[in-house]
């Protein structure tokens, strides 16, 4: 009952949910049930064919009360590094792939007294479990959901059935937009606030209620901009005395790893703070891009948080 | 698995004792000769067969006795066992995780048969045929948390995560070292490890809560603790210290052998899934300087570890009282040899 490995699951379902947009759905190769989550959840998917070199996190947007299968919705990135190419383009019905246990780093908070959820896009997926929980608790909330197009981004109708009035949909093309300070100035005390979704619509939220005096710690986002491919830098390792090569589109973490050094991480989006290590030496520039680390931290150049943070210049040494 | 559950007394006439085999198992916490505080936690992966990490929730001879003692002090003192009003999803998924771990640890004893949210609970040594319907307080006798906690050995809490800290939001204490749940409810993890000595400056607690921040579905982790106590006393709370407060002014050179007891605590740590609580399991030991001697490494090492041991540490443990009349009497079974590496007996 204990798991510390990855489970390997089958993809059982690949549909086409909106434009360049697929859900896929995940069974336990062994048929056993899957672990239980909660609204927010990731699960990391090992991708790729070179022994799962690269990991993605990606939300799971299908019902927790679905112990058989996992589904998850990814959108084909323009700029993809091979993630969602991959899963696009190279993973077919039937195909075993490898993913984590389910991580949470966006729950709902138990003492909401009202849940205001701000989705952008693709952004909607940790939404879709969140919801059907929060209907299953009776709490009170409302989803303000902003797409490009009628039917670009997915589930509305879905959604529409399943909240009825507590459902806002705002369509640019339209030229609709969410007014975050009329939505946030008139909720009551006690309101929480879950933005996922494009930068803009995450950082346009978090100084929308800051200008009118939310508690920081009601405002809750979770970014999934994948790291941002760079140039390709080296590192080298003071405990393990290894030099290794960071490529262009491979993270520092991805590379450690790839040289077989096991370096610790969680969410691989630069929120968990886990895969921090210490900085020896930079000849150069720190090119810090996760939100974990303080301002402080940045500029003290003492730590990097090796999965989306890059360095650009002659020498890198890490204390690991 | 043939075991027979001890009848014994954990008050008045303490006739708990430890089985030779019981005593081989004890979760001895010292790897070294000296104690220091660490962020001692590892992967509660399985251990050795027979071991108290063997399997994820430990049952053992004195599980009976241990369930009526718990009983008795939830009759004297409700408070022990507390829930705010939205813990309730995590006293589900805690039902979930002790009844499928124990029911899967150990087959001969309990069982627990699922269909949907029908389940149908069996635990055989103390008597308990339960039908209910998971999710549906109505159909236990008892509210979720206490109702499985009064059929698992141990002290639980259930921590809420929220702004990035951890709150002891729901519990149940009977078996505990000197802390009170109904001081602590509501408290976030800085708050209720405030008056530990040293840890704070040394930055264990920030290191500490960011790792259980980030702690994972199927990945727990687990540490010892320890301490010291009078007698085979479990409920040592400050609710009732007026009972055993004075025990520790009964301690002689002739009785201390007996009468003092190493106390060890394996904490478990599991992230819920329902809830994305945590749940912290405090399973505590019991051995007396003289079982333990039974195994000359641990009265060398024990009795070196409390020499060394840093004056406020011994104070806030509750040691200062009885330390040197235990360093004298492990002391007949120190001979300078070295003690073997890792924490096991001889």
């Amino acid at each position: 009952m204990i798991h510390a490995h990855d489970i390997r699951v089958r993809v059982t379902a690949i549909e086409e949910v909106a434009p360049r947009t697929k859900r896929f759905r995940l069974q336990a190769v062994d048929s056993s049930h899957l672990p239980q989550f909660a609204g927010g959840a990731h699960i990391t998917v090992a991708l790729g064919d070179d022994d799962g070199a690269l990991r993605n996190p990606y939300t799971l947007s299908g019902s927790p009360q679905d112990r058989v299968g996992y589904e998850i919705t990814v959108l084909r990135a323009a700029d993809s590094r091979g993630g969602s190419a991959f899963l696009h383009e190279q993973v077919v019905l039937g195909q075993e792939v490898s993913i984590s246990a389910p991580i949470n780093l966006f729950p709902i908070n138990a003492l909401g007294r009202r849940h205001v959820l701000l989705a952008g896009g693709i952004g909607i997926t940790p939404f879709m479990p969140i919801t059907e929980q929060l209907i299953d608790l009776s709490q009170k909330f409302e989803l303000h959901y902003a797409m490009r197009s009628d039917g670009a981004a997915p589930y509305e109708t879905l959604l529409r059935s399943r909240l009825g009035h507590r459902l806002h949909v705002y369509r640019s093309d339209l030229r609709e937009r969410i007014n975050l300070e009329s939505l946030l100035e008139g909720q009551p005390l006690g309101t929480h606030l879950y933005v996922c979704g494009p930068e803009r619509l995450i950082d346009g939220a978090i100084n929308a209620g800051k200008a009118l005096g939310w508690p920081g710690e009601n405002i809750h986002f979770e970014r999934f901009a994948g790291p941002p491919p760079g140039d390709p830098f080296e590192v080298r390792l003071a405990k393990s005395s290894k030099a290794i090569a960071v490529g262009q589109h491979q993270t520092l973490l991805e590379a450690l790893e790839r040289a077989g050094v096991e370096p610790p991480s969680l969410c691989r989006g630069g929120a968990c703070g886990q895969c921090e290590i210490p900085v020896i030496k930079a000849d150069g520039e720190l090119l810090h891009y996760d939100h974990f680390l303080s301002e402080e931290a940045r500029s003290s150049g003492r730590s990097i948080m090796t999965c989306v943070s890059r360095f650009k210049g002659r020498e890198l040494v890490l204390d690991f | 698995m043939s075991l027979t559950f001890r009848d014994e007394t954990f008050r008045d006439d303490f006739t708990f004792r430890n089985s030779p085999a019981a005593i081989r198992r004890f979760p001895f916490p010292f790897d070294r000769d000296q104690y220091m505080y660490s962020v001692n936690m590892e992967p509660h992966s399985k251990g050795p067969a027979g071991s108290a990490t063997e399997f994820p929730i430990d049952i053992d001879e004195h599980y009976v006795s241990e369930m009526r003692e718990r009983a008795l002090v939830l009759q004297q003192d409700p408070l022990r066992c507390q829930s705010l009003p939205h813990m309730i999803t995590a006293e589900w998924d805690l039902v979930e995780l002790l009844m499928t771990s124990m029911a899967d640890s150990y087959p001969h004893w309990f069982s627990l048969s699922r269909n949907g949210n029908d389940w149908h609970w069996i635990n055989r040594p103390l008597g308990i045929d339960q039908k209910f319907t998971f999710g549906n307080v109505a159909t236990l006798p008892y509210p979720p948390m206490e109702y499985i906690t009064r059929q698992c050995q141990g002290d639980f809490s259930l921590l809420d995560q929220r702004d990035d800290n951890i709150w002891m939001d729901a519990g149940i204490a009977t078996t505990q070292a000197d802390w009170s749940l109904d001081f602590d409810i509501g408290m976030n993890f800085m708050e209720w490890h405030a008056p530990v000595p040293f840890a704070h400056q040394m930055g264990v607690f920030e290191r500490a809560l960011k790792y259980l921040l980030n702690l994972q579905i199927d990945k727990p982790v687990r540490r010892l603790n320890w301490t010291m106590t009078i007698n085979p006393r479990l409920d040592t709370s400050p609710e009732q210290y007026p009972h055993w407060g004075k025990d520790r002014t009964q301690v002689t050179a002739e009785n201390v052998g007996d009468k003092v007891y190493l106390r060890v605590e394996l904490q478990g740590l599991w992230r819920l899934p329902r809830s994305n609580a945590i749940v912290f399991s405090i399973r505590g030991y019991l051995a007396s300087l003289s079982e333990l001697a039974t195994s000359p490494k641990w009265a060398r090492r024990l009795s070196r570890v409390l020499k060394s041991l840093p004056d406020e540490i011994a104070e806030y443990k509750g040691l200062s009282r009885h330390r040197a009349l235990s360093i004298a009497w492990l002391s007949q079974f120190e001979d300078d040899s070295p003690t073997s590496p890792g924490c096991g007996p001889d």
